[in-house]
């Protein structure tokens, strides 16, 4: 469960990318974040994996305050969440299966059920036939897709994804969101931040608007 | 959990391995250039351990000469061997009679013709005695304390020149310290930079791995691997190369040593002095890749 309390964001310059949001999520739910870019979005799923701190307010995940939360936990946090970034951040010096491997790798693994956990990640996404490829030789759905991978090979309660059909075409967006939903229906908790309004429109899962760093309701 | 940390440990010294593996010629030469720095305090000090060896024993039970009076009698000798070996200072004591002297004069190269011509025999009775006095302070008091017997006219010692040798080799330790601390921030600043640019080029790895729960001990890790690792090897080169020159050096002073008919050779470095250079080489590597990770590693910070 994920629940912020008046939660605020101040940049240094001043600018105020959150301004007192009080949000619940439930465990096991999928909730939809739009908005404009520059409402904030981004800002809100940063603070829930402690890459960004709230200025003011408290966000609670599984009943602990992240807001407050010390340096030397903040990695433990993150192995509890499968992160979609908006950019992939993939590691272009390692092939497919080696990219999906560093999650398990950072957490302490049991080497042998390592590959297979890997493979499971990629099968998942559709990339077992190119698990060797390097990130370079893949399209942008692809390292999408690895992306995902990635975030899901350590089996994280928690997905948050950034834009995940940013620069996709409306077919491959619809698998990616496809994949979202299949993810929630064995339980995981998932959030996911969109301008995309098409993907928007059949579904039944909650939206959250954003405008100017308050929650519209 | 146990068994997870050692793979996790047998892991990363796989890669570092393969990394310093995949850059030969830049390791290696890193490599060389430490262990050429290493080489210079540990050569001297080898040198210095030798020459301790060859002169230890003057220096450690020093030797003085008693020289008997002319009018002395055999009663008055025993006495004095008797007082000799009733001190707690001497160790040993070798008796030289005047004839012996005069015979061992005799069998000098050169000296023959001039001691054949000799009258009578101007040598004294003379006791050659071993103490365990090695500072020139109670040295001084002995030779005081022998000087006052009546029987003895003269005790000969060289107090200087072992001052001399201690004040050399006390110098010579006070260069090995300095040279080896010079160097050793030497090492440790290449070291630094290695790592900092080994961090600059891992950019997008470090911030990727903070980003999915990399504890900061997992991401400084492999480089305090190559630290220790580079090091390791530097002390190791820096042996081959000290060894290597004590092998040169004792092939080329055989020739010398038998003109002189001194059978002198360089002593290799013991196990224990080599484990401690390799040991030392090592931290030194732990250390700047230490210093260089906690300086950069926390600039690298997600955004």
């Amino acid at each position: 469960m994920i629940v912020f309390k008046n939660v605020s964001k101040r940049y240094p310059d001043g600018y105020v990318a959150l301004n007192n949001i009080d949000l619940t999520v439930d465990s096991g739910e999928m909730v939809f974040l739009t908005g404009h870019s520059g409402a904030g979005k981004s800002t809100l799923l940063k603070l829930i994996s402690a890459i960004e701190r709230p200025t003011s307010g408290t966000i609670a995940i599984s009943g602990q305050n992240i807001a407050r939360l010390k340096l030397g936990a903040i990695p433990y946090l993150r192995r509890k969440i499968g992160f979609i970034f908006q950019d992939h951040k993939l590691l272009f010096d390692r092939n497919a299966f080696n990219n999906v491997l560093l999650p398990l790798q950072i957490s302490s693994f049991d080497s042998k059920t390592v590959a297979s956990r890997v493979r499971a990640a990629l099968d998942k996404v559709g990339l077992l036939k190119k698990e060797k490829s390097m990130p370079i030789a893949l399209s942008g759905g692809e390292r999408q897709r690895l992306c995902i991978a990635r975030a899901i090979v350590h089996r994280p309660n928690i997905l948050i994804a950034d834009e995940p059909t940013g620069n996709l075409d409306l077919e491959y967006a619809r698998d990616i969101m496809a994949l979202f939903t299949s993810f929630n229906q064995v339980g995981v908790t998932v959030l996911i931040a969109t301008h995309d309004a098409s993907l928007l429109e059949d579904t039944q899962h909650r939206i959250l608007l954003l405008k100017q760093g308050k929650l519209a309701v | 959990m146990i068994r997870a940390w050692l793979t996790q440990h047998g892991f990363v010294l796989f890669l570092t391995l393969k990394r310093l593996i995949s850059t030969p010629l830049t390791t290696l030469f890193s490599i060389i250039v430490m262990g050429i720095a290493l080489s210079m305090p540990t050569g001297i000090y080898v040198f210095m351990k030798n020459l301790q060896s060859v002169t230890g024993e003057a220096a450690n039970s020093p030797q003085m000469s008693l020289f008997l009076r002319k009018e002395i009698n055999n009663e008055d000798i025993a006495k004095i061997k008797w007082n000799l070996e009733h001190n707690a200072n001497i160790v040993s004591l070798q008796f030289v009679s005047k004839d012996a002297a005069l015979q061992q004069l005799q069998q000098s190269n050169g000296l023959t013709d001039i001691t054949s011509n000799l009258q009578h025999n101007p040598l004294p009775d003379a006791f050659v005695i071993h103490t365990t006095q090695n500072t020139s302070d109670k040295l001084e008091q002995l030779r005081a304390e022998i000087q006052n017997w009546p029987e003895v006219e003269h005790v000969q010692f060289d107090s200087a020149w072992l001052e001399r040798l201690n004040a050399l080799l006390k110098l010579g330790r006070f260069v090995v310290l300095m040279l080896a601390a010079i160097l050793s921030v030497a090492i440790i600043a290449i070291m630094f930079n290695t790592i900092r640019l080994q961090i600059l080029t891992k950019h997008d790895e470090i911030e990727i791995s903070k980003l999915i729960g990399a504890t900061d001990s997992f991401i400084r890790r492999p480089f305090l691997y190559f630290g220790t690792i580079q090091g390791l090897a530097s002390g190791a080169s820096a042996w081959f190369i000290v060894t290597f020159s004590i092998e040169l050096i004792n092939k080329e002073a055989v020739a010398f040593t038998h003109l002189y008919g001194i059978d002198l050779y360089l002593q290799h470095l013991s196990p224990h002095d080599s484990i401690s250079l390799i040991a030392f080489s090592a931290l030194l590597g732990w250390l700047g890749a230490r210093l260089s990770v906690a300086s950069h590693l926390w600039q690298i910070e997600p955004q």
